[in-house]
Formats: C-alpha cells, structure tokens, sequence
C-alpha cells in the first residue's frame, strides 16, 4: 500500500480550456513532491462564476458535483487561489443552510489548497531544479492573497529556480481587475486597473510577468496584446516544473 | 455628474475620461493609504482593537431598540430634545420645525452625511433658510453646487487649482488679483469668510460620529474645529445622526475613537474631539441654549436581522473607499450616491432597493481589500454579494448575464457534456487566433472591449490526460 498523499488535481476550468501545460506542471510539481495525483474527469469548474453572480442555486448543484469527485482524497489541490478560495472559504456559505451537504463541504474545504503553498506548507518542499533566465515579477491574485493566505511560497520556490531574479511591484497588494465577471460588465473600469498592473509590472524592469491565478494572466495578458505590449506572462507552476521554455500565454 | 446611481456604468466611463480626476485619485494612496499602514503598525496589536471594535458595534446593532430608548431618556435628563424621523422625508420636517420656532435664518453646519443622504440643504433653501457648510471641503462643493465625492475628504476629486477657482468666481468682494496659489491661503480665505458666518449664525447643525446611550451625549471628531464653533456658538444645535450610531458608553466611545482616525487618516487622534450633551446649564457662560439630536433611520432598522445586518456596524472611516481600486479608477460622484465605494455598495442596496443601486453590488472585482482594512470588520464582499444574490433571485439581473450563466451551468452540471463542449470550444478559439490570440469575437462590447483573449494551444487538458493514461 502505498504512504504517499493521493492528491485529487483540481484542474479549474480555465486552465483545462486555455492552458493545460498548467495541469500537467502541477501534476509534475506535485509528483515530485511526492503525491499520488489523481485527476477526476467529472470535475467541470467549481461554481465561482456562478456563486459570484448570486446565482445560488447553480452554484450549489455545480459545488455539489466537486464535492462528489473530490471527496475521496487526501488533498484537494488547485493551480488557482481564487477555485481553491471557492472551495476552502465559500462552499461552506454555498452549502450554509444545506444540512446533508455542509459537512461534506467543510470536510473537503479543510482539505483544500492552492498549489504553491501545498508545495510548500505540506509537502516541505524548499526548492526546483528549473531553469528561467529572467527577470521577472510576481502577481498575487487577490484571492490567493486575501483568501488563501498565500505570499511568501511562491516566492521563494520561485527564487530558487535557475537564473531567476524577482522584481517586486509597487503595489502587489492592488487587484489587476480582473474579478470574473467584473472584467466583462465593468470592462472599462478594468481596462482602467490591468493599465496601472500592466505599467506596474513593467516598471519593475522585469521581462516576465509570474502569476498563480491564469483568470488574472488572461486579462492582463490580453490587455498588453490590445496594447502592443510584449512582457512574457506565465504560471509559476510551468516555470517551477521546467516548462518555461514552451511558448508562453498568447505565444504561438 | 448624475445623481442617480442606476446610470453608474455611463457616469463611471465619463470619470475614467475626466483628465482632472486620475491626479486627484492618486493621492488616496499617498493621502490615505500609507497614512493608515504607518498608523497600525505603530499602533502594534491593532487586530485585537478590530475585535474589540467589532464588539462594540455588533452590540450596539444587536441591542439598538434598547440603547436607543436610554439615550433618548439620558438626553431628556440633560434638557435636550431626541426627534425620530423614519425617512428623509420626516428628518427635514423635524429641522425645519426647530429651526422655524427657533427663527432661524441661518444656519451654519458642521460636516454631516446624514444631511446629504436626506438632501437637507435644498429642503432648507426651499424654506427661506440659508445652510452654511463650514468644513473646508463641505464649503468648497457647496460653492461648486456637488455633492461630497468621498465620505470623510468630500472635495477630494478637486485640485488645489480647481479650488481657486472656485473662490475666485465666489468671494466676489475680495481683490480678484489676489494670489491663491498656496493651498494656505485657500484656507486662510475660507477661514476668514466663515468666521461671520459662525458669529451670525441662529443655528448650527451637526451630524454624530457615536452616540453614547448612558450619557445621552453625541461625539464628533474633526480636524478643522468647525465642529465646535458651529454647535458652541449659535442659541440652537441640532444634531443630525443615524440611528445606529448609538453605543453603550464612553468606554466604547474610547475604544471606537482609537479605531476611527487611525483607518480614516492615520491620525493616532483627530484634532478635535468635542463631545456635545444637552444645552448649557444655568452657570455656564457658552454652549446653545437649545439642544435637539434629530435620529434618522431612512432604511437603516430594516437591515437588521437580514444577511446585511453587518453593515449597520460601520463607523464611517473611509478605510474601505480608501483602498477600493475600483473607487480609485472612477471617484465618488461615479456612484451617484451619498455613500460611495465599499461601504455605499453594501449599504446602498439595502435601503434604496436592490433595482435602483444594483451596479453598486455588481461593481467590484471581490478583491477583499476593503474587508481587510474595515476596522469593524464588515464582511462588505459578502454583503455585495447578498444583493447580487437577491438581484438574480428577483428576475432583475440583466438577462445576457443569466441566460450566459444559465447555459454554462447547465453543461457544468453535466460532465461529459461540459468536456465535449470545451473540446469544441477550445478547437474553435484555435481557428479563430492569430498569432497566438484571439483578437476580436462578433461581440465589441465586454471582454474584446478593451482586450484580445490568449488562445488555447489545441486540446483540454482533460483530452490531453486522458491520452496520456
């Protein structure tokens, strides 16, 4: 029988559509960290769009369906603060007055993490062999920040990758304007703050921007594409797993 | 600029094209920000003061009809006079009554939200009385005819220029070559205007920042001492508060007087704190000879007891507008409301309706900066979010968002339905890219509004895992 943590991967949506060299980095990370990954293939997305909307009920149907596949690890783990922050810290207001489902909910919110902070905080990993000739610059989602608590963890794997250097941003407490679907219904007002992160970042001098959340990398990424602007923008978790030499997000 | 908070989007694109503005916003962050950063961490353990706070405030809500009915009994005690006004409608009929049996034909204020929210000025005017704002931003907006753009700074979309201006063309008896240039000399002007103004007035009028139920005493705090001119020196004061205002004691006013300048200003103190309790006894010499304290509800006791109850908590620092980007992108007159920001999206939903402050609720990224830096830690996301809630539930969310949400969730509740349909969609977004992104779909508003959208690079993960394994 085997001892190592079976870890379910919870892909997130955008990852699964845009970017699936994020999952298989995860998978990587966490296999050489030592989990068994597992990687459900009912999981769709976590409901966030949804419960963010107000619309409760199909994000409680949606929620209950993560719950179903997910329950049976030992950990959850997300390559995104902002699905693992649906997860840990809303399903539990998702399912508030839901007797059968509340437990259920909690017992896998306890289990949820973002991925670099798992990394880190549960699996004691210290550090990469990864490669990254760059400069570069940190995004923290809000969610990430905020809900999850995570700050240090992906700074200090990253730091350890080969040839990295990491300029830090003015303001890395500020939300980029993304927000789901904030960055649709408000798309002006959000174009307002990815210019101030954009311009932020470049200042930094940084030649890639670093990110854990990919819903932040795709708005602020396709607002420097609109601006001409041409910063490298990247999951952490692809160049922590050596994948930084692929093309990047909005690369060809 | 509108006044009406269901045109928010339109007034809030005007304002990101207002040259005049961005200047003006970017000092939230060196005004505001460091200013609150630098006092908490001196102050050391300030989560323990938040939590002290909290409770504080959480009694007081939970307990208002109680406290409520002491303070009126200790203000009665004092000689003073508490009139309840359910709406705004009720608030101005009771100041206009105090203020006609008084005889009043002016009347000079010190800053008040509450006397916004309720439109008092208008009302007054309508009425033959003259309202004198006499805090230098209320003075400054009430020479330009705006409302307050920011609950505690109502002038702070305005440069200094904009100011002399506003003299120049107002102060019409004054030397139209005069040097205005200094921010001091704007202050000095406006001092010198306003001392006439307080020696003359017949009333004054101020609002409450906490009401202490055992003392039957109303607390201000201020910078400028026009607080204490404006309630010491005429024959009639009237305070204008909320009814939420009111807590236990001193004890608590204490507590809530550390928190409140720190997250406001990042003042340990503000200059002024005056503490005003009935009309002046028979040996002293100042202080008005009548004392009323006019408490406003306008919507306030409905929240209580529902999923927005929290709000009531507030205590008006601005922390949350402060540190909101999205209040920092657009300013306060965007909103088109008294209450702006966070606060005013939590708030304002709840006692105008959900159909008339929507964008409000809608209008945030949930980035939780707001929450975090509340000192009485109002879950104001999660409040938002209540009336996004209520908003769908009610059938008055716009319907390109439902019927969106609708069709996504139903493939998200359907497994394999969901995984043909990403595998259909991620192919398409791949024949639709160029050069790496997709610059534009037949819609032009909403995401491709402002940016292109990264393509996927071919298949899903789920396609690519499962062929793998």
């Amino acid at each position: 029988m085997s001892t190592r943590p079976r870890v379910g991967l919870f892909v997130t949506c955008l990852v699964d559509l845009v970017r699936p060299q994020i999952g298989f980095a995860a998978v990587k990370l966490l296999e050489q960290a030592g989990c068994e990954v597992h990687v459900p293939p009912t999981q769709t997305c976590c409901g966030q769009p949804a419960w963010n909307a107000g619309a409760d009920g199909h994000a409680r149907e949606i929620a209950r369906n993560v719950v179903a596949a997910f329950e049976g690890f030992d950990y959850i783990v997300a390559p995104s603060g902002s699905c693992a922050g649906m997860i840990k810290r809303h399903y539990p207001e998702v399912f508030e007055t839901d007797a059968v489902w509340l437990p259920r909910a909690r017992a896998l919110a306890a289990k949820t993490h973002e991925l670099l902070s798992f990394l880190v905080k549960v699996c004691g990993m210290t550090g990469v062999t990864a490669q990254y000739a760059k400069r570069v610059c940190y995004h923290d989602s809000c969610s990430s920040l905020r809900e999850m608590g995570v700050k240090a963890e992906p700074r200090a794997l990253l730091a350890t990758v080969g040839g990295l250097s990491i300029g830090e941003l003015s303001d890395p407490q500020v939300c980029c304007g993304f927000g789901g679907l904030f960055s649709v219904k408000y798309p002006e007002i959000s174009e307002r703050m990815a210019d101030d992160k954009i311009a932020d970042a470049c200042a930094t001098g940084a030649g890639a921007l670093i990110g854990g959340d990919l819903g932040c990398l795709l708005h602020l990424k396709g607002r420097m594409a609109r601006q001409g602007k041409t910063l490298e923008v990247r999951h952490a978790a692809e160049v922590l797993a050596d994948m930084g030499g692929e093309p990047a997000l909005g690369e060809p | 600029m509108s006044p009406d908070p269901k045109a928010f989007p339109q007034a809030a694109r005007d304002a990101l094209k207002d040259p005049l503005l961005r200047p003006a916003l970017g000092r939230l962050k060196t005004h505001f920000g460091a200013g609150r950063a630098a006092a908490v961490q001196r102050y050391g353990d300030f989560e323990s003061l938040r939590e002290a706070g909290k409770a504080i405030r959480d009694h007081a809500v939970t307990h208002l009809d109680d406290l409520l009915v002491t303070f009126e009994a200790s203000v009665n005690a004092r000689g003073g006079t508490v009139h309840w006004a359910r709406d705004a409608s009720e608030a101005r009929r009771a100041i206009l009554t105090i203020l006609q049996d008084a005889g009043a034909g002016t009347v000079t204020k010190g800053k008040s939200m509450v006397t916004e929210e309720i439109a008092l000025n208008p009302f007054l005017e309508a009425n033959g009385i003259v309202p004198v704002e006499t805090d230098l931003g209320e003075y400054i907006i009430q020479l330009r005819k705006e409302p307050p753009s920011h609950i505690i700074a109502p002038a702070f979309h305005l440069s200094k220029e904009q100011v002399a201006q506003t003299f120049l063309a107002a102060h019409t008896g004054l030397d139209p070559k005069r040097s205005l240039e200094e921010r001091n000399a704007l202050v000095q002007e406006a001092r010198a205007i306003l001392r006439a103004q307080f020696e003359t007035a017949d009333a004054g009028i101020t609002g409450a920042n906490f009401l202490s139920a055992a003392d039957g005493a109303a607390v201000i705090v201020t910078n400028e001492g026009n607080g204490d001119l404006t309630r010491l020196l005429p024959k009639t004061h009237i305070v204008v508060t909320g009814i939420e205002k009111v807590v236990r004691d001193m004890t608590d006013v204490a507590v809530l007087l550390r928190l409140l300048p720190r997250s406001a200003t990042g003042q340990p103190i503000s200059t002024y704190v005056s503490v005003m309790a009935g009309p002046r006894g028979t040996a002293e010499t100042d202080g008005p000879e009548n004392f009323h304290i006019v408490l406003v509800d306008n919507g306030r006791s409905s929240l209580i007891g529902t999923e927005a109850q929290d709000v009531l908590r507030c205590i008006r620092c601005s922390a949350c507008i402060n540190h909101c980007p999205i209040y920092g992108a657009v300013g306060g007159h965007a909103y088109g409301a008294t209450y702006m920001g966070p606060i005013g999206a939590a708030l304002n939903p709840g006692v105008m309706g959900v159909a008339e402050a929507a964008h409000h609720a809608n209008a945030s990224t949930f980035c939780g900066r707001c929450a975090e830096v509340c000192p009485v830690m109002i879950p104001l996301p999660k409040i938002m979010r209540h009336w996004r809630a209520v908003e769908y539930s009610s059938g008055l969310a716009p319907k390109a968002i439902t019927r969106g949400l609708g069709l996504w969730a139903f493939a998200a509740k359907r497994p394999a339905l969901y995984r043909f349909g990403t595998r259909v969609a991620a192919r398409l977004l791949r024949l639709m890219a160029s050069s790496g992104m997709v610059r534009a779909l037949p819609v032009k508003n909403g995401w491709f509004a402002v940016r292109d959208f990264p393509a996927p690079h071919g298949k899903t993960f789920q396609q690519q895992w499962k062929a793998r394994r």
